[in-house]
């Protein structure tokens, strides 16, 4: 079930652009800095790029738009569109190409201009035909409303989100790159405007600019590169509704059958990995993906957040440059779980680099808790 | 005869007529919501329409809030029949703020600025 394909591809090169403000820009060329930053960091040149894997927050057909952006005639392309996961599912269809001998070169890549054209950004997201009329805000309320069943089945506390957006803040604040580098307290959180209960504005990811790309060969060659490789150990995706309404049971997400496979074809467990890279769009996802990717049981995510567990120096390391939350959120914040962890497992990160990092989990969410994506990366001891 | 409605016509049809009618399968005998052509639980096609009863709770509730010049917050719920079908709603007759989880309510079929939507009220008694 997919464990042919562990470890058969790996990263070899990332890149990013146009973090935080990039006045003057648009999506494509931020999409393509980041490329061609990947690129480099790899040791190639566009020319050698056959496979693309792309989706932007424009267009109906992105990846095509981006293959011509970049003057290349790639020879297969995914542009499969499940909202933020939609990167991390990339690394799998990839995978799949490249060990089919469908295309050499994988390049995966994103890039949005939403802060700076905030206001005349066009998204393809059409309100859900059940929800839209009663005006829930897209996507808040629909995190929100898991949020309250969460906190109404498990005792799980505002104090207990605030302190998600209390712990990204203390890792980004050890790194340049992250956007918002101020110190963060969880009074702060609490204090802050609320949006749509129980959520507040802090609870929420940041509104930034800012692209990143990734770069994927078969492992039978990943060393040839200049930098060390990190492999594709697994990789699995559960999408379970579009509309919040149609999600059967609010305190538990498709991360735990996503995260479950993604394992199994690692074969490797939580207690193994070094450090967890999420989609934390808000507050409540870190608390869910962690109980359903299994390093802690269901409903206890409200304690194990808190009191600075997840933050540097804590028990584990989660979303180590900050997360959506404090580093980076240009719309889809998917592909910088997996750009995080492959630094990590490299060992350049740009802000707090871990010691001796070997696993990491990269997890994507989509939509509204709607589609999931976990990846196992792992250095080249895991091999 | 033109071409019967399809599910999502016939049930905002029955909604403009002041119904809530839910589709039940008659292969799993669950009700279903949204209104399909197939059976989201065991992939049935023989779908029949009922008038729900109305009768439900509050499954999970967020207040939105927005400023008082533009209307003030408002509740947006996700509500479970007693059909055991849920939908997104919203509790009308009580403050945003007091619309709890487990909240005993009343759909019927009312409308959002002109069209036709359910909505709740706090159940009586
Ligand atoms: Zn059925």
């Amino acid at each position: 079930m997919g464990d042919n394909l562990r470890g058969k591809s790996a990263i070899v090169g990332v890149g990013h652009a146009g973090f935080g403000e990039a006045h003057g820009q648009t999506a494509y060329e931020i999409m393509a800095q980041s490329s061609l930053t990947a690129l480099a960091d790899a040791g190639l040149k566009l020319s050698d790029v056959d496979g693309l894997f792309c989706t932007m927050m424009e267009d109906s057909m992105p990846v095509v738009m981006a293959a011509e952006y970049l003057g290349i005639t790639p020879r297969y392309i995914d542009g499969t569109m499940s909202g933020g996961s939609s990167f991390v599912n990339y690394l799998t269809s990839a995978t799949m190409a490249l060990e089919m001998g469908l295309c050499d070169v994988a390049l995966i890549c994103y890039g949005s201009n939403q802060r700076s054209a905030s206001g005349k950004l066009v998204t393809a997201s059409k309100l859900p035909p059940y929800e839209g009329l009663y005006s829930p805000r897209y996507p808040i309320s629909g995190y929100a409303l898991a949020a309250a069943r969460h906190m109404h089945e498990y005792g799980t506390t505002r104090e207990n989100l605030a302190d998600v957006a209390v712990a990204a803040r203390a890792w980004a604040s050890h790194n340049p790159e992250a956007f918002m580098r101020d110190p963060l307290t969880r009074e702060d959180v609490l204090a802050s405007r609320m949006v749509s209960d129980p959520l507040t504005k802090l609870d929420c990811c940041l509104v930034t600019d800012g692209g990143g790309a990734i770069v994927l060969v078969r492992a039978d060659r990943a060393k040839d590169f200049p930098n060390a490789p990190v492999y594709v150990l697994g990789s699995a995706a559960e999408s379970s509704h579009r509309q919040i309404s149609q999600m059967k049971d609010y305190t538990t997400t498709a991360a735990r059958e996503s995260g479950k496979r993604a394992f199994e074809i690692a074969g490797v467990t939580p207690k193994d990995i070094d450090v967890v890279e999420l989609y934390d769009a808000f507050t409540i996802n870190t608390v869910l993906f962690l109980e359903d990717l299994g390093f802690c049981q269901k409903g206890e995510g409200g304690a194990f957040v808190s009191d600075g567990n997840i933050a540097p120096g804590g028990g584990l390391a989660v979303n180590t440059n900050g997360g959506g939350l404090s580093c980076v959120h240009p719309g889809m914040y998917g592909i910088f779980t997996v750009i995080e962890a492959a630094r990590q497992i490299r060992g350049d990160a740009p802000g707090i680099q871990l010691d001796g990092v070997e696993l990491a989990v990269a997890h994507g969410n989509g939509g509204v808790l709607s589609s999931q994506v976990t990846a196992i990366l792992g250095g080249a001891s895991t091999v | 005869m033109g071409n019967p409605l399809g599910p999502d016509a016939t049930f905002r049809d029955g909604l403009s007529k002041g119904q809530i009618n839910l589709q039940q399968c008659g292969n799993c005998d669950q009700f279903i919501f949204f209104p399909r052509i197939n059976c989201p639980h065991c992939g049935g096609t023989s779908l029949t329409w009922h008038p729900a009863s109305g009768k439900g709770e509050v499954h999970t509730a967020t207040t939105v809030r927005r400023r008082a010049e533009k209307g003030g917050d408002y509740n947006v719920s996700m509500i479970e029949l007693a059909e055991g079908v849920r939908m997104m709603s919203r509790v009308d007759g009580i403050a945003p703020l007091d619309v709890k989880i487990g909240l005993a309510i009343t759909a019927f079929a009312g409308e959002i600025d002109g069209i036709p939507a359910v909505l709740c009220k706090p159940a009586e008694g």
